[in-house]
């Protein structure tokens, strides 16, 4: 499990480039708006983007197993390790960009939450939605030949319950509403995030067998 | 014997469209006679979430026994629910012009259905784009179950914790609260249950047919 994700973090270049499209988006976000004061744009806008740099980072996750390589893991560890691994690394990376895309946010366009601990809580838990999905759904893509164009149209309408909701929530938190008003929008983030990781995990060895 | 359900939907129907359009309904302000809709628009939603219900159950099963059998049965059940789904948003979207005022509206509701459209369309691309039909009933096994236990999730919650414009939703009262009176009532329930017969007879029927192209082609 380990060497997976040693594995993955020894291709640098990709996830630089990650980074730095999540940077360079933002930047032209900047340079569009200079700076973003009206909250329900900066929270719209902050979302968009993080949509579709999570989808870029996770659309190659299982490219490097197409090959010569798929065999190998095959014969060496049991899918379920397998999928756990991809599902903390994704994890680990989207939350990382996700905590990117806001300090450039609140660096470049202003930050117009009235309270940022929380906001940052929604950010972790739908950055690890978004990587349950958008690692399950690569993992399905991976089977068929189109692989890009398909893990967005499989994906997009099973993240959208959970942007949705995150929307929600961060502009509540962003309004300066107290805790009693978006704690549910927090718990039923969880509960979804709970609810996908088991599918995966359950769901998993049945793809990668085929 | 064998034909009873198909005649109880046949029956059903007629009882659904004369009753539905001839026993007294009661007068509510701004739904006036719409409220008849009531008899198609919200069966249409039941019958749909119970085909994909049943082409859930279907994909598990293909799951655990491998069999081609059972993934046809799963994707002519998703095939006859989006009929239904459209069907649904096309008679809502209708009483919606005329008791809201607009096509469409920014609602939960809306929005969830709109979803479980894509979510099944994609369902259907992905299909497409597998020409091995092992490898194709078991990857879009998984995606069906791991869709549509999503969407439950989601339908079934989120819609409770935000306003709608549906009835029973946002302090808006439920039908059931007091203007579903026992003469609706007494369509209301069998129309669910024709429509539902309806949507599993037409599932059938594609079946047979996808079963005999099968033998033509073999």
């Amino acid at each position: 499990m380990q060497k997976e994700i040693r594995t993955e973090l020894r291709q640098k270049s990709a996830i630089n480039g990650i980074f730095l499209y999540v940077i360079s988006t933002v930047f032209i976000a900047f340079l569009v708006f200079n700076q973003l004061e009206d909250l329900t744009t900066w929270i719209a806008l902050f979302w968009i983007i993080l949509l579709f740099a999570s989808t870029n980072a996770s659309i190659n996750s299982f490219r490097a197993e197409s090959g010569s390589q798929f065999f190998y893991y095959y014969q060496l560890c049991s899918p379920q390790s397998i999928i756990l691994s991809k599902l903390l690394f994704n994890g680990l990376l989207l939350v990382l960009i996700g905590l990117i895309n806001w300090l450039f946010f609140s660096l470049l366009l202003g930050n117009p939450l009235e309270n940022n601990l929380p906001f940052l809580a929604v950010l972790v838990l739908a950055s690890l939605g978004f990587s349950g999905v958008l690692t399950l759904v690569s993992g399905i893509a991976a089977k068929t030949n189109n692989n890009s164009t398909l893990t967005a149209i499989l994906a997009f309408p099973i993240l959208l319950p959970m942007l949705l909701t995150a929307i929600k929530a961060s502009v509540l938190i962003g309004l300066g509403f107290g805790s009693d008003e978006w704690q549910l929008y927090l718990g039923m983030m969880g509960l979804i995030n709970l609810v996908i990781i088991a599918l995966a995990y359950v769901l998993f060895p049945y793809l990668w067998r085929s | 014997m064998r034909y009873w359900w198909k005649a109880l939907a046949v029956l059903l129907l007629f009882y659904t469209l004369i009753g539905g359009f001839l026993i007294e309904v009661p007068r509510q302000v701004i739904l006036y006679e719409s409220i008849r809709n009531l008899y198609f628009h919200v069966p249409m939603w039941f019958s749909m979430i119970f085909l994909f219900l049943l082409s859930t159950i279907y994909s598990i099963k293909n799951l655990s026994s491998g069999s081609l059998e059972d993934d046809r049965k799963a994707i002519e059940l998703v095939n006859v629910g989006i009929i239904f789904g459209v069907l649904g948003t096309i008679t809502g979207s209708i009483w919606a012009k005329f008791t809201w005022g607009a096509w469409w509206t920014n609602d939960v509701k809306l929005n969830g259905s709109a979803i479980t459209m894509l979510i099944y369309l994609a369902y259907l691309v992905l299909r497409g784009s597998l020409d091995d039909e092992q490898k194709r009933a078991r990857i879009s096994a998984v995606y069906n179950i791991f869709a549509f236990v999503l969407l439950i999730v989601f339908i079934g919650i989120l819609p409770r914790m935000t306003d709608s414009l549906h009835p029973g939703n946002g302090g808006n009262p439920g039908f059931n609260n007091y203007d579903l009176d026992n003469n609706m009532k007494l369509v209301f329930y069998p129309a669910v249950v024709a429509w539902i017969l309806l949507a599993l007879w037409m599932a059938n029927l594609r079946l047979r047919i996808s079963r005999l192209k099968e033998n033509l082609s073999s």
